[in-house]
This record gives structure tokens, sequence and C-alpha cells, in this order.
């Protein structure tokens, strides 16, 4: 097992090494220049311009701004914004925290209500709840994060008055509930759908038939044989999804204000701070990798057909 | 009626097969033989979720080929003066000032009509495009295996490791303008891989059957064996993948329409009409929630019709 | 000797009641299944009894209505789509279908067990095979988890498991496809039942390890002198372990017999077919004989004997009337006993 984590997170390295340069390459295909951005509307001396570039090694070729790029993540430096000259680990530290907590509420309420709802469908495949429920999902499904976000801003905080349109304070469970909410959304529904689709195809199987004929109760039959085969798919869906969730933030802090990562993004975008873009992408991507390498872990500990290979 | 049931039997049976044949280890009867194709239509007929779809995409369709048989006003006429922010009129079905009007006094209805032909192209165009991208990739990864494989599998999990919507923010923002055209390109230059890698797993299992054996130990040509056996066999899934991601790339081109980074004015799309509806959200909802919902039930009608082309495809996944 | 005088001569079962009669009765059992095509009628009325210590083999392709019958008595059909229209199945002389689901439970696995055809997918994949046979002891005895461990270890080793105690941690794919069934065996074996089902128990094994199971299946039941249903298709199977074979088709009975009358002298044509179908050494180089034609289509029946599209000797009455099982006899009218066959030529079949 220690060799294949290992093996596994060599693997990792090119994955990330590929996917950040991708991100390093678009970000410099730009137009925009951020020296020039820096600088605003006054006359300047192009002398200077060219001056503060070679300071920030914005005349070497490009691999090579990668390679130094590079060469300062391994040592933890992401590098300093040009304009506010301040380090972007500090941007990074204080966006994350706040994009994370979004995250990991989100990811709770996907759990309990996605798994819930799916159990109660996929117990009775094709009952009225279970065609209840598909609908519902469909429903979700087709709302893209926003229309729900600005329909439950809508409903909560203008008209009902239950909250207050934007999170004030990121670190209170309360103004996040509504944000996780429309965020967990979509992924809940897919785990809904996944876990009675799963709960479904496995009432089917014959190890269930063989349960019923070793007279065990029904609750243990649903609770151990049933339960303990169907949630296999739906725990690797889910670490998968903790990457997704973290991108779909940006969507969600847009509409309720949080200061968050999606946040940090879009200010970095429109000032064409390449550096802070790359390394919250970078983040990102390590996130993305972690969960899924976590995932075919935790596979190989839910299914013993799977071995490390 | 019960003797008229037996005797169609009794002639079904009459003309059973050819006298001699070792019968009992044979394939059921020619005549209840079904293919997958004409198997998946007769489920599909009878699926009042399929129809409802394909009815609602139909209409959408027409709505996106010829915007102007359904109104006669412009999406773009704006008149501040007299039109501003005045609500729906519910009453009158059909006319310019339906759905009412929004912030720059333009009618909704207008608006909502001409949008969809954005929201329809993008989606189906990079359905296209994805389709055709992500399975050549997957094909000649999973034929020709080896290092070709590598390479292209590392390719692909470069690509799969750049979050979404993240990647579709860094590449639109490279594009000061922002055409229909643009936005597709972008979007499936990042959606291709989820295809590949099914093309990919398909082609692996199809290469190992004993007709492609077959065929490759007759002599067929590479590309004979991939066009003729591999692809027509590979393209069930594949349609299924490419049916229910059809929904999602219409949510996702309004969503960075939403986010500033699609379409964008005077591009009319659902997309840009809800992220103007967002200043006016507390006294005219209706400005907002109008393209959303046209947004949403884009979106459901593709997801219903892909859901009811998998269950036909695939009874197992049903 | 007769299969009554055989099943007479067994040890007194295991009694936990005073009930005198057989263990199992099935009686004019019907199951229709609803289906996209119409309603398929699996089984359409069979009546058979199982003594303890008997052993009935039941015969027939795929179809014929012998799995569907085994999972009425189990009560693991599925249902819906499957119904129970009429019938009655008494076990110990109480009829199951009228029992509460709680009543059943009880009997599942504790009474009546089953055996399936395909170990490895009857086996819950992500359970260890320890903890799948102990289950059996924790559920219907209350047995603590360690003292059902032991207990798992003992049933491994009845089925002559190797190594059962470093073995009994693993998993149903680790094992062979052999010893799978063995565990399938010692799974049904565990609560010492009054009667187990096995349904197609050696299909899925290779023809070397089919002698064996089979064999040990045999000699645990005399152990325990348990009643046997065996479903198979496969006549090679039946010839030493069966008392008394019924041959299904279409849903129906179509003969019953002493295990070795059977063999000497068919009294259906359907069940000669079968005879006639198996290779045998001293007719090398001839054509093999087969049946013509395909099994009925279950939801649509023939009118009649449902065999009579593929039967040689069809008449006219094979098309209109439903042959009931008749008694079978000799030349001379003595009676044969246990022998019946639902064909109205019953007798120039069995005496040419």
């Amino acid at each position: 097992m220690g060799r294949y984590v290992a093996r596994r997170l060599l693997q990792m390295i090119p994955v990330f090494i590929g996917s950040t340069l991708l991100i390093f390459l678009m970000m410099y295909a730009l137009p925009g220049d951020p020296v020039r951005a820096l600088m605003g509307e006054q006359a300047f001396d192009p002398s200077v311009v060219e001056n503060i570039r070679r300071d920030l090694g914005l005349d070497l070729p490009i691999w090579q701004q990668y390679a130094n790029y590079l060469g300062g993540l391994v040592q933890g430096d992401f590098g300093t914004e040009i304009a506010s000259q301040r380090p972007i680990a500090d941007i990074i530290a204080e966006a994350f925290p706040v994009t994370i907590r979004l995250t990991l509420f989100a990811f709770t309420f996907t759990v309990l209500v996605g798994i819930g709802l799916g159990v109660i469908a996929g117990l009775r495949p094709d009952s009225v709840r279970d065609r209840g429920l598909l609908t519902l999902t469909l429903v979700l499904i087709s709302m893209p994060s926003f229309v729900l976000g600005y329909l439950m801003q809508y409903f909560f905080a203008f008209q009902l008055q239950l909250t207050t349109p934007t999170v004030q304070d990121s670190e209170s469970i309360g103004d996040l509930f509504l944000p996780a909410i429309v965020l967990g959304s979509l992924s809940l529904a897919y785990v809904a759908r996944l876990t009675r689709t799963s709960m479904a195809e496995n009432l089917r199987a014959d190890y269930m038939r063989t349960a019923v004929a070793k007279g065990l109760p029904r609750g243990r039959i649903v609770g151990v044989h049933l339960m303990r085969n169907s949630l296999i798919p739906v725990v690797t869906f889910l670490g998968t999804d903790i990457g997704n969730l973290m991108t779909g933030a940006i969507v969600t802090e847009s509409i309720f204000n949080v200061q968050g990562v999606g946040d940090a993004i879009f200010e970095a975008l429109t000032r064409r701070e390449g550096a802070t873009v790359v390394g919250i992408a970078s983040l990102i991507v390590i996130v993305y990798l972690l969960t899924s390498l976590l995932v075919d872990l935790l596979y190989a500990v839910l299914d013993p057909r799977i071995r490390y290979a | 009626m019960p003797e008229k049931t037996a005797d169609k039997v009794e002639t079904t049976v009459a003309t059973d097969p050819a006298p001699g044949a070792a019968a009992t280890e044979a394939a059921p009867a020619s005549a209840k033989a079904r293919s997958l194709w004409s198997d998946a239509w007769n489920d599909l007929r009878r699926n009042p979720l399929f129809l409802v779809s394909a009815v609602l995409i139909l209409l959408l369709l027409v709505l996106a080929a010829a915007p102007g048989l359904f109104t006669s006003a412009s999406p773009r006429d704006a008149d501040l003066a007299k039109h501003f922010l005045q609500p729906p009129n519910w009453g009158n079905f059909f006319a310019a000032d339906w759905l009412g009007y929004d912030g720059q006094g333009r009618s909704i209805y207008a608006r909502v009509v001409y949008g969809a032909r954005a929201s329809i192209m993008v989606g189906i165009g990079v359905t296209l495009l994805v389709a055709v991208l992500g399975t050549a990739v997957g094909m000649i990864a999973g034929y020709f295996g080896g290092w070709l494989d590598s390479v292209l599998s590392r390719v692909t999990d470069v690509f799969m490791g750049i979050p979404y919507l993240l990647g579709a923010l860094v590449v639109l923002t490279t594009f000061e303008e922002r055409s229909v055209w643009v936005v597709m390109l972008a979007m499936a230059f990042l959606g291709w891989t989820q295809i590949a890698r099914v093309a990919r797993g398909s082609v692996i299992t199809i290469k190992q059957a004993d007709y492609v054996v077959a065929a490759k130990a007759l002599g067929a040509s590479t590309t004979r064996i991939l066009m003729k056996h591999i692809l027509p066999n590979a393209l069930a899934p594949i349609i299924v993948v490419s049916t229910i991601a059809l929904g999602g790339y219409i949510a996702a081109e309004a969503t960075l329409s939403f986010l500033g980074v699609g379409l964008a004015e005077p591009t009319v799309s659902w997309g840009v009409d809800v992220s103007t509806g967002r200043q006016q959200l507390r006294n005219a909802p209706y400005v907002l929630i109008i393209p959303s919902v046209m947004v949403s039930v884009t979106v459901l009608s593709f997801l219903m019709f892909g859901d009811a082309v998998r269950n036909a495809l695939d009874p197992k996944l049903r | 000797m007769t299969t009554t005088a055989k099943t007479a001569d067994v040890p007194a079962p295991r009694q936990d009641g005073d009930f005198e009669g057989p263990l199992l009765e099935v009686r004019d059992l019907h199951v229709e299944f609803v289906t996209r095509d119409g309603v398929a009628k699996a089984v359409n009325g069979v009546n058979y009894t199982v003594g303890a210590g008997e052993t009935l083999a039941v015969l027939g392709e795929s179809g014929s209505g012998k799995s569907v019958t085994a999972q009425a008595i189990m009560g693991i059909l599925d249902m819906p789509p499957g119904r129970i229209p009429k019938g009655e199945i008494f076990f110990r002389g109480q009829d199951m279908l009228k029992m509460s689901n709680e009543e059943r439970r009880r009997i599942r696995g504790r009474k009546i067990a089953m055996i399936f055809q395909d170990a490895l997918s009857s086996l819950n994949p992500v359970l260890s095979v320890g903890y799948q046979l102990g289950e059996m002891f924790r559920v219907h005895q209350g047995l603590s988890k360690k003292d059902a461990r032991a207990r798992a270890i003992e049933l491994m080793d009845r089925v002559r498991i190797p190594a059962a105690k470093e073995r009994v941690g693993d998993y149903p794919h680790q094992f062979s496809g052999g010893m799978r069934q063995r565990i399938m065996i010692a799974m049904a074996l565990a609560l010492e039942p009054d009667l187990i089902i096995a349904d197609e128990p050696t299909t899925a094994l290779d023809v070397t390890v089919q002698a064996q199971v089979m064999d040990l299946l045999a000699e645990l039941q005399r152990e325990y002198n348990m009643g046997l249903i065996l479903i198979t298709h496969d006549l090679g199977v039946v010839a030493d372990v069966a008392d008394k074979i019924a041959v299904m088709y279409a849903g129906r009975i179509v003969e019953t017999a002493p295990v070795h009358e059977l063999y000497k002298r068919p009294a259906h044509p359907y069940t000669q077919g079968l005879l006639d179908s198996i290779p045998r050494l001293d007719q090398k180089g001839q054509e093999l004989y087969a049946i013509k034609g395909l099994p009925p289509n279950l939801t649509r029946i023939p009118s009649g004997c449902a065999f009579n599209p593929r039967c040689p000797k069809a008449q006219d009455v094979c098309r209109t009337d439903v042959p009931q099982l008749y008694p079978v006899t000799e030349r001379d009218g003595a009676e044969l006993a246990g022998r019946g066959s639902a064909c109205h030529f019953w007798k120039e079949t069995i005496h040419g």
C-alpha cells in the first residue's frame, strides 16, 4: 500500500506540472499587461516599464518564467502581486479558509441529505416517492446554481427577510447556510440519484436473494448487505466532488458576496495578475489530485475486490 | 378472444425453424430478435418523459432558428422613457409587453425569444465538437495502445486536472471579443476529456471482441476496422454521455455569461440577461427570473431527453 | 424397490411437532410474471412432495419453471412482477403462503435453506465468508461475533475447505469455484435445516469438481437426514443421488418416477427425447438426437399439451386437451408406485 501511494504521488507530478503549465500559458496569452495596468492612465516612461519588467523577470522567455515560478512554488513561494506588492501567499491564506469552510459546509449538506433522499427512493424503485425524487433532482440539476442562488436570495432575504442577502461574516454558520445549500444542491441531486440507482441495481443482485434466503431481518439485509455495496460508487463520487464544489464556490461567492477564492480570482483576472490566478489554480489542482488519490485508496478499502495495482 | 390468440400461437409455432436444426440450444426465433437500436426506439416511443422533452426541444429549436415567428418586437429596441422596468402583463399573451420590460426598457419577451439561439447553438455546438474530439482521441488511444495511449491518457489527465469553471474563466478572459464561436471553442477545448475516457474504455473492450479479431485476421485495414467495426459499436455510450452533457453545456454557458466571461452584450443571451437582472432583484425580480426559468427549462428538456436515451440504450443503468 | 419403501426405511425425521405427513408438499402451485410482452405463466399447477431424508430431483430446460417453483417455496420470488394466483405450499402441514412475513423469515435459513447456482454472485462480494457464514448464527441463534466466527470455521472444516482458520477472513472472490460452492453449502447447512433446495448446484463448476461437490452434498444430506430438492437440467447428475424425479415442461410436471425407472422406461415423449439426446459411447458415429423446435414462450403457451408442437407423437387431441398426470401402470394394469405421466399416449410411450 505504501508503495502504491508513493507511485501515485509520483504520477501526480507530471499531471500537476501539465495542468499548471496550461493555466500559466493561458494567463500569459492574456492581452493585458499587468505593469501597464499598474501605471494606469498616467503618462509613463517606456524605460521605467522595461526596468520593472526586468525586475519581475517578465522579459525572460516564457518557459524560463514558468521554471522560475515552479521553483518558487516548491519552496512555498507563490510570488508577489505586481500592483499591491502583497505576497500572493497572504491573499491565498485569506481567501482559502473562507472557501474551504463554505465547501465543507456544502459537502456535509450534500452527504446527509443526498444519501438520505437516495436511500428513501432507492428502496422502492419506481414507486411514487422514487419518481418524485427523480423529478426533484432533475429540476435541481437543470437549475444552474446562479438561478437557484438568486431565487433563494429573493425569497429568503427579500421576501421572508430571514437572512441578509449577502454574507456579512464569513465565519458565521448562519450566514453561510444559504450559500452552502445553493453550492451543494447540484451535488446533492447527483448523490441522491447515484445512491438511488446504485441501490436499485444492487437490490436485484444475486447476493440480495441469498440474504433473503438466509432468513435475515429486513433491517439487516438493507443496512448491511445492500448499503455496504451500494455506497461504494457514492463514496467515490463524493470524493471527486470536493474539487468541483471548490470551483463551484466561485459562482456562489459572487452571488452572496463572499470574500473567498472566487472573489480573489475575479479580482486577479481583471487586474491581469497572472501569478495570483496560477497560484490559486495550482492549489485547487492539488486538491483535485489529492482527493482523487484519497478516493482510490478508499475504494480499495471499501471493495475487497480492488487491489492496489 | 382466447381462441383467437391460441390460433395465432399455432401458426407461429408451425412456421418454426427448418427440421433437424439443433434447436434447443439455438437463439430465440429471428422474429423475436431485436437490435439495440430498434429496441431503444420502441422503448423511447412509449416513454412520456422522452415525448415531452422531444416536443420541448423541437420548440426550442424552432425558437432558435426563427425567433421572428414568435414576436415582432426587437430584443434590442430600448425605450427607457416609456418602458423602464414595466412588470409583466400576463394576460397579453405573446405581445411585446407580455413578460414586461427590463431596466433599459427592452421587451423581456423579445429578449427571451431571441436569446434561445445563443444557448442552443452553444449547447449543440459544444456537444458536437466534444464528441468528435473526444471520440477521436479516445479511439486512437484505445485502439493503438502503447506509448500513444500513455501520452494521450496523460494529456487527458492534465485537462481533467483543471477545474472546468476555473479553466473556462481563464481561457475566456483571454479574448476581448467573445462571440458564440469563441465561447463554444473554449468550452470544447476544456470539456472533451470525459468522452475521450468513455470512448477509450469501450474501444478497448470492443477491440478484443471476436468479430474485430476476425476482421483483422481477414486482413481488413486499420481504417476499415476503426470505422466499420469499432466506431458503430462504441457509439452507444458516447451518444448517451453526449446527450446528457448537452444540458450541462447550456447551463455552463449561462453561468459563464452570468459571471461576465461568456457571451456579452450586444449578443442576446439568457445568461447575459440574468447578469443584468441581478441589479434589480429586489424591485423587479422578474427581470432575472424569466430568463433563469428559460435556462432551466431548456436544460431540463435536454436532461430528460438524455436520461430517456440512456435508459433506452442501456437498460442496465435504469 | 419403490420410492415409498425407500423413504420408509430411513430413520425417523427430527420432529419438532407431531406432524406425520411429508416434510414439504406443493399443491397446485401457479406462478406468473407480469412482463412487457404480457403475463408469463411460469408455473401452471405443480404438485410434489418431499419427505425427510428424501431427494427429489426436478428436471427441466431453462424456463420450465423448476427454479421459479423453488423460489416460491423459499419465499424469494420478486413480487411484483411475480405473483402466486393459486396454490398451497405446506411445510410440516402448514401452508407457508398464508404465513406472515416474519413467520416465513424464521423458516428461511433455519428450516429450509437454499444453495444457488452461481456462488460468486450469490455471495456478498464485500463481506468476508466468515462474516457471511457467522451471520446465520448471529441472527438466528443470537451468538456473539466471536462465537459465530468459531462456528463459521467449524462449518468450513465440515465442508472440507482446507486451512479454514486462515481463510475465514477471506472474501468470496479469493476462493476457487468449487470452494465457493462449498461455502454456499456450508451456509445452507449452518442451522441444520430440514430441507435444502439446491438450484443447479454444480452447473457453474468444472466437471471434475462437480462430482466432488455433489458427493459432499449427498453425504451431508444423509448424515443430517434432510430433505433435498435438487434442481437440474443435467440428467447425469441426477442418477446417483436422487430418489425420485419430476420432469417439468412449460410450468407443469410432465412425468414423475423413481429415478432408475425413469431412465429405463420413460413414459413421456419429452423425457424420452431428453434421454435420447444424451451422447452415448455405444452410439459413436451416429447423429445425436435432438428434440426439434424451441421451448415455448411462456406468455403464449400452446393450447392442449404444451409439448405438442415439438412432439413426434402428437395427435389432434394433444392440441386441444391438456393431459392430466395419469398414473402409469404395467401392461396388465399393475400399479407402478410413484409413476405418473402427463401424456395422452403414455401407454404407447412406455410400452412401445
